[in-house]
Formats: structure tokens, sequence, C-alpha cells
């Protein structure tokens, strides 16, 4: 059959994506010029997206072993050991672009997209967390954004029966034209039953597995690979339609198929869909892979190879059974009722070898594809970095209406409850859930163990632009500090690398000074990045995103029952503040929220008194000595006070007094890492001081719990608010914007 | 007391429900696949919460239709307990096997969160062990939850106190505040005239362990339990 195809030049190759040098070097590895389905294949195998062909020299650079780790990154997904034979895989994966060209279906297929890459690994996924960023959300459209996002988010996981337990939602006029969808995924699997995504054994099928291929989301890897202008609605149809229930029988039908042992290798149809797994699959195994297009279950007519290879459409697998069991494989997908058709085989040749309807469309080495060009380009630090870092912000004048500012804090959006979404998650199916969203990590009960998880994601944008390497360690620390509090002792952390175009030198030094700043705190705290991704080019007409990494820690509770929350639980418990005094008005919420503005230097971060101090609170934690632990993060010591106070069932009031060096403000609301406040009951203190001195870190006690009101004294100054009103202004905050 | 616990294209609450017989209570328990036509040798089938088929059409309307549903009714004909939970609920009304019909939440969104329930009928084999105006607390999890029936079945469901269940404050009172989907009345659970069918949107499973949301919930399976030993000394233990 003769396909009406466009003739391959330089031209068409640029309008794909592909620069003149990458056209070079497409032609010297195959020796010819591509057909173009090839050229299709390139330009979806090496965006940016799927090849990291500007991170990748970077990305080296991070820790990624250690004793507890069983999969580390380039699988679907991470794998660490937890003990008692099971293993937690998890990963976060971004899914901006599609998200502000259509936030309802962007959000819900970055929901699908991580689930499966979590299941592909034989994992059955426990729970989601979000992390989002807008921008104002007094502008309507950016509310049409949270809306559309949060809806997809609860309709994909809730449908599919997968609990979101824990996210953030923060708020800067950076995200305006590129909201930040990054999504992570936590799953369970036997440690001696991980799969991978692997073509091993010459001549075994290749099974297409799941939904059906239509022409949705074709080149949505290489949209994903671009900045944004004034024209992105255009690009609508690049964006993916999501099937939760597709996705559910799928889950259920590839963890049965892989206990009948008949299964190899699997990998999910993400990014660059069939083209990704025919090329990745047979490159990891030193193989090849022969496919035949006109197998591949279809619901559009007429669909060219270079549509069936590049669709983007959701809710399917690329499997490779071991030979002789095709019949299991096809009884377990028949009792689910997907589709589950032999598409090809596995081939000595380390070549991808396409034929449709009999005639050969491409024949590329694997290799060539899966490992696209890696660039080296220029870094330079910001032109503007310098001044904003010389701004001191305690030469502004300090507030003189303390109890005003404190409400107008715990009233800022990104501080305030977020409730509004959460509530439309459904966060306990599963019955494993401890702590549900609202503390500073969720915690979930690995059933028949003692064990439990705790999981929490953070990332600060604004402590990263004005210091890209201590702010994104920040964001290691206060991810890991999350889960100490919660009692858990962080194991393994995945990252989403939310940037700006990679081929401007700033956004690139930021880049790789945010991955300076992660190595440095994951080395010292001992927590390998066993995954993630880089999101590039979130901008808009030239306007770029704040540098966002967002890190997502999980944590190992040995005794599930010791575990913690950050709200005071009743009164006359003494309250402890664990840590330095180093703190910093700049990049802290305070001073964007008060003064609008986003400048200044960023405390010290010491990553040895951090980790003392974790242990610490993990230690009094598993030994039963505090009744709350809240980590000290946006809004400094007076918002974290606050938010113990009222974002538990009880509304508990606290009297503190803190003598600390610095100005009122600067003790209030100033942003430091390594602290953590505890509320320890009167007949533990004794116990809590002997842990505390064996820790060797700073502390003291700070006061006690009780009351109806938030009192802090420090030096002569004193700020005095009601619960009711803290309270208010934290339930309201974000959700007036959305009612 | 034999349970089967039945799994349509899309349930996800079929492991919750058969964690809790199994490792709670320490009852049998079995799946039972949407095809089946005999639910074999069981006292109570379990329907559980999910989106069977998608929900794509009606919540519960493809479930309704489905073979397993046929068994079901024969099974509840002849006096077999029969619990539906959220979408087991759904799938309760759309086989007509209870009446009335589950709406949108009026709210429009999702709502998972805790809720309180008022106990209005004590003579059933799901709530015997309870007292009348007890309060239990038991998370919901829909976006179609909003029980709506006409006016003479809501005369019938009250003359037969079939309204089991009401959505309430934590002190019992049944307010407009203290409803989450706009249910009709508040009603949150229902039971047939007979009383052997029990349909409610919120989940007893996820409050039937002390260290994930209390144990409410467990009160509904130790009635059950209960009911067949027929003197109420469950009660007491």
């Amino acid at each position: 059959m003769a396909l009406a195809e466009p003739k391959v030049t330089l031209d068409l190759a640029r309008g794909l994506g592909l620069t003149a040098d990458e056209y070079d070097r497409i032609l010297r590895q195959l020796g010819r010029e591509p057909t173009y389905t090839e050229l299709g294949l390139f330009s979806a195998l090496w965006s940016e997206h799927c090849a990291y062909k500007h991170s990748r020299v970077f990305l080296k650079r991070l820790p990624t072993a250690g004793p507890r780790v069983l999969q580390g990154p380039g699988e679907n997904a991470g794998a660490i050991d937890i003990g008692d034979g099971w293993a937690v895989v998890f990963k976060m994966e971004s899914h901006n672009h599609p998200s502000f060209i259509e936030p309802f279906q962007g959000a819900a297929t970055g929901v699908g997209g991580i689930l499966r890459d979590i299941f592909t690994m034989g994992a059955r996924p426990i729970a989601i967390l979000d992390s989002l960023r807008f921008g104002d959300p007094n502008d309507p459209k950016v509310r049409h954004l949270v809306a559309g996002v949060v809806s997809g988010i609860s309709w994909y996981g809730n449908c599919f029966g997968c609990p979101t337990v824990g996210g953030e939602i923060a708020f800067a006029p950076e995200y305006a034209g590129n909201p930040l969808v990054n999504v992570m995924c936590v799953g369970l699997v036997r440690a001696d039953r991980i799969f991978r995504a692997r073509a091993d054994g010459i001549g075994n099928p290749v099974f297409y597995v799941g939904n059906k291929t239509g022409r949705d989301g074709i080149h949505g890897a290489t949209m994903a690979s671009a900045t944004f202008d004034d024209k992105a609605h255009e690009q609508r149809p690049t964006v993916q339609v999501g099937d939760p229930f597709t996705e559910k029988l799928l889950l259920e039908a590839c963890l049965e198929a892989m206990a009948t042992g008949a299964v190899v290798g699997i990998q999910d149809m993400g990014a660059a869909g069939l083209a990704c797994c025919t090329s990745e699959m047979p490159a990891r195994s030193g193989t090849g892979m022969e496919v035949e297009l006109s197998s591949v279950p279809q619901r559009e007519e007429g669909m060219t190879p270079y549509e069936l290879l590049l669709s983007e459409s959701q809710e399917r697998m690329l499997l490779v059974a071991a030979r002789g069991r095709e019949g299991d494989v096809r009884r377990v997908f028949a009792k689910w009722e997907l589709d589950a058709v032999k598409v090809g085989t596995v081939i000595r040749d380390s070549d991808l070898i396409v034929r449709h309807q009999g005639h050969e469309v491409a024949r590329v080495p694997v290799d060539a594809l899966a490992d696209g060009p890696r660039y080296e380009k220029p870094t330079a630090e910001p032109a503007w970095l310098a001044e904003r870092r010389a701004f001191d912000p305690l030469t502004l004048p300090p507030p003189e209406d303390l109890p005003i500012a404190l409400v107008a804090l715990m009233g800022s959006p990104t501080i305030a409850s977020k409730d509004w979404a959460f509530r439309q998650y459904d966060q306990q199916v599963g019955i494993n859930t401890l702590v549900l969203p609202g503390s500073d990590a969720a915690v979930l009960r690995v059933k028949g163990t003692r064990r439990a998880l705790a999981v929490a994601t953070d990332g600060n944008g604004r402590q990263v632009d004005i210091d890209p390497r201590r702010g994104a360690a920040m964001a290691v620390c206060e991810a890991t500090r999350n889960v100490s509090c919660a009692g858990g002792e962080p194991v393994g952390l995945t990252d989403c690398l939310n940037f700006g175009s990679p081929e401007r030198p700033e956004i690139l030094w930021q880049f790789a000074e945010t991955i300076e700043g992660i190595a440095e705190a994951c080395r010292a705290l001992e927590v390998p990045v066993v995954g993630g991704n880089v999101s590039f080019y979130n901008e808009t007409s030239g306007q770029a995103v704040l540098p966002t990494p967002v890190v997502g820690v999980v944590g190992v509770l040995e005794d599930a029952n010791r575990h913690a929350t950050q709200w005071f639980k009743s009164p006359g418990h003494r309250i402890a503040l664990l840590g330095p005094d180093d703190v910093s008005l700049g990049g802290s919420e305070y001073l964007w929220t008060r003064h609008g503005r986003v400048a200044g230097r960023l405390a010290p971060l010491d990553l040895g008194l951090e980790r003392r101090v974790q242990r610490a609170v993990r230690a009094a934690i598993s030994a039963g000595l505090v009744t709350a632990a809240h980590d000290c993060a946006e809004g400094g010591l007076a918002v974290t006070l606050a938010e113990s106070c009222v974002t538990g069932p009880a509304r508990i009031g606290a009297e503190v007094a803190v003598e600390a060096p610095g100005r009122i403000d600067l003790v209030l609301f100033g942003e430091g890492p390594s602290r953590v406040i505890v509320s320890v009951a009167p007949e533990r203190a004794r116990g809590f001081e002997a842990a505390m001195a064996e820790a060797a870190i700073p502390w003291r006690w700070i006061g006690v719990t009780g009351g109806e009101r938030l009192v802090i004294r420090t030096g002569r100054a004193a700020v005095s608010v009601g619960l009711a009103e803290i309270d208010n202004a934290w339930r309201s905050g974000f959700e007036r914007h959305m009612a | 007391m034999k349970f089967g616990v039945v799994v349509f294209p899309g349930t996800w609450s079929d492991c919750d429900f058969h964690h809790v017989v199994s490792e709670v209570l320490h009852q049998p328990v079995k799946y039972v696949w949407h095809r089946e036509r005999d639910l074999g040798d069981v006292d109570c089938v379990i329907l559980p919460g999910g989106f069977s088929y998608g929900d794509y059409l009606r919540a519960g309307a493809v479930a309704g239709r489905s073979p397993v549903v046929e068994a079901i009714r024969d099974f509840a004909a002849k006096g077999g307990l029969v619990l539906g939970s959220c979408n087991g609920f759904q799938i309760l009304c759309e086989a007509g096997l209870l009446p009335g019909a589950l709406l949108r939440n009026e709210c429009l969104q999702y709502r998972c969160q805790s809720t309180h329930l008022v106990v209005d009928n004590v003579d059933t084999p799901f709530t015997r062990g309870l007292r009348p105006g007890q309060v239990l607390t038991m998370p919901i999890s829909h976006g179609e939850g909003k029980y709506q029936v006409d006016a003479p079945a809501l005369a019938q469901l009250r003359e037969h106190h079939q309204i089991v269940f009401r959505y309430a404050t934590a002190e019992g009172a049944v307010t407009r505040a203290a409803n989450p989907n706009g249910s009709l009345e508040n009603i949150a659970g229902i039971v047939n005239e007979a009383g052997n069918v029990l349909g409610m949107m919120p989940h007893p499973e996820r409050a039937a362990e002390a260290v994930v949301g209390g144990t409410d919930g467990l009160l509904l399976f130790q009635s059950l339990l209960g009911s067949l030993v027929e003197d109420g000394t469950f009660l007491k233990r």
C-alpha cells in the first residue's frame, strides 16, 4: 500500500523539533536519509522529554546508590527494600505542559502515567501525592486552572482507586503562564517480584495490551519539549485523554499476568508511545525488536505507521512474554476484557524493524534511538541575582501590627488549608492511611507487617530562585524533615525538576546549581535518588517559572503505631524548639506576602546538624516521648506554632517565649532549615530532655500548650492572637478564591 | 458466617471488605466475580465501592444489570443478607432491589470526608447491635451520593421504617449543614421492606480498625454476626 507521506527534508525535521545538527547525526547513524516514519521516531525519542539531552550530564552528579536500593534511575520507577521481603516503588513525574493546555485531562493523564510507571514494576499503587504550582489565585484564569487540575486528579485517582494522601499547592505569579503539575505515586511489591522494562530472550513474543490506539497525544513529548507562546491552546490535540476505568482493569490484568510467571518484561507506553517502548526495551537488553503495526488495536481508521508509533493514547503497555506462555497472557487480559495482541518478536540484531501490512517502514538501531544526543551547553549565573541577593530585608520597616501580619500569613493561599482540594480526593481507599493529608507527611501502614511508610513532597521555588544550590538542598532537607516529623526514616527520594528553557545559560545554571544542591543534601543525609523527571521549557512568551525542584521522599517507620502528627493534642503539654536560631527573611513567605519581594539571602544550612535534628526527632517519636512534631517551614516559627494550634481535630492554644537574636519579624517569620517544634506530655519531659542531650543538638523549652490564644513573647514584644481568628484565616485563605 | 465480596470491573473496595472480614472479623470470605450466576454457599453478600464499568453511564447502571446481580436478586428474595456500600448502594438502586436513586452530589464535586450517622432503625440484621439514635462516625467517598426518591416511595420508606442511617451532627442532630451531598432527608442508608438488603453511601470497612478511621463500622458486622446467634451475646463480648 502506498502511503502519501511528506518528503523528508531538513525543514521537515526542524518542524518536528530536531536541530540541523541532530538531523546530520541521524544521517550519519543510518548512513542514509530516514523515512518519514523513522524521522518521527527520532524526533520523539530525541525530544528533551525522552532523551534528557540537556540534563543528563548534570544528573550524573546525583547519588543513586545505597544498601536498600533495589532499582535506581533508568527504569519505570525506583525501588527500595523496606524489609520483611517488601519493596516500595515510587516516582514523581510532571505533566505541566498538557495541564496548562487542558487542565482536567492534562492532570488526569499525569496521574494515569505515574500510576502505570508504578504498576509496570509489579507494584500495587497505594498512594498518590500531587505537588502543584499556580499563578495568583485572584486571576480567574488561574482559578480555572486550579479547578480543572484538582478535578482531573480527583476524577482519575478516585475512579482508579488509589488514595491521594498528600502533596502541596503553592502560588506565585511566575507560574501564571505555566502551572506545575507534579504527581508522585508510591506502590508496594514483593522485593523478589519486581518487573523491569526489558526485552530479554530472542524469539519471545511482544504483546500490546490495554486500550486501543487513537490519534490523541501525537507528539506530546515534542510539545512538552518546547516553550509556549500565545498560541499554546492550538496544541490542545497533543493532550491525551484519560480513561481511569481502563487503567484500573490494566492494573489488575498486569498484576495477574505477572503472577502467572508468563511476563518477561513490561513498559508503560507513556511519552512517545509505542516508539519509546519498542526501542528502549530492547536497548536495555542488548536485543532488537520487530513489530507489525497493522496488528495494533486501533480505535480510529486509516492510522499511518507514523501515527501508530507516536500516538500517546493512554492506558497501554508493551509486554514481552515468555515464549510458549502466550495463552496465559491472552487468558488474563480476556478476563479483564482488554486487548492483548501479539505485535512483534524479540530479535537478535539490535534493530527496531517496523512493518505495516508486511511492508517495512522503519529499520533503525535501537541504540541510536535510545541514546539520544547529549549536550553540555553553557551556563551563566543570572545577571540580576547578585543584586537580588544583596537586598537586606531588615532595611524594610518591622511590622507594627504583628497579629495582623500573622493572620495574613495564615491566610496566604500558599500556607492556608487545602481542604477544598483534598476533600475531592479519596484519601483512604485501601485502608492503609494512618495519617490523612494535612500533617507534615502522610503515613500508610504496610499490611502484614508492623511497618508503615511516611511520604511527603516539597519544593520552594522562591528559595531556589535566590539561591539555587542552597534552596534545592533545603528542599531535600524539608521533605526529609517532614518524613522524620511523622516518625519515618527517609530511605529514598524522587525528584521532579521544573525549569524554563535549558537553551538559556542562566536557566541551565539554575538547573546545574540545583542538582549540586540536591546531590550535596542527599549525600549528607544518605538518601539515594532513585528516579525522577526533568521538565524544561516551562516558559511562556519568555517568562520562565521559578526554578522549582520538587522532591518526594519516602520514609520507613519500624512500628506503624509510633507515628506523629503536627497538631497539639491536649493542653498542658510542654513545647520545645529543636534546631538552630539561624533564620532569614530572604526568600520567605513573609517577605513575599507583606512586601511583594523575592530577594535576600537564605539562612545558613548545616547538613550535619540537619541530619542530627531529624534523627533526634525520629528517636523521640519512636520512644513515644512527643505528642506532636512539626517542621518549621514557610511563615517561620509563628506560622508553625499557629498550624500546630489549629490544624488538628481540636483547637489548642499555646503560650511561648522565644529569646533569639534579631528583630521581632525575623524571630517570628524568618525561615531556616533544621528546625522542628514538638510537644511533650509533662510526665515525659525528663525522658525527652535525656534524649535531646544524647542527640547533641541545640534545643530548648519555649512554652506550653493550652488556652484559646496563641501568645508568642520575644524580648519585650509579644504577639497574641485568638485561635478563632487564626483558624478562620487559615481555613478560608485558599478556599475563598475557589468558592 | 460466610461472606462473598462481589467484584465488578472497576470495583475497588473489594480488597478492603475482604481484609476486614478475614483479618478483623476472622470470618470466611471469598470474592464473587461479576459473571457468576451462582453465589455458592454464602450467608452475606457484599457489594463494595468503586466505579463499576467506570460508572460512565450512570453510577451502578451497567453493574445493576449484570449476571451476578440476578443471582443476588434470587438470594435476597430467599432472605439472604446483602450489604451494598457506596457503589454497591448505587447498584442496588439501579437493580431495583432498593427504591430511589443516587444523584450527583449537590456541590457537584466528589466528597471524601468523615461523616456522622444517626441510627434510625435498629430492627435490621445490620443494626440490631446498635441503639436507636446512636451516632456512628464513618467516612464517605463519592461523587454521586445524593439520595432521591419520589413522595409516595418516601412515605413508604417511612412507614416501613426503612430509613436506617441519616447524616447528622456529632450530637445526632439531623441538620442541613451535616448533609454532605444534599440527600433527601439526610438519608445515608436504607433497607428493603424485608430488612435483609442494606444500601448505604458511607464506608463501614474504612471504620473497622482503631488505627484507621475508628471502629464504628465494625458494629454493623458485629450486628450481623450476632444476628445469626440470635441471642445478642455478641454485644457483651
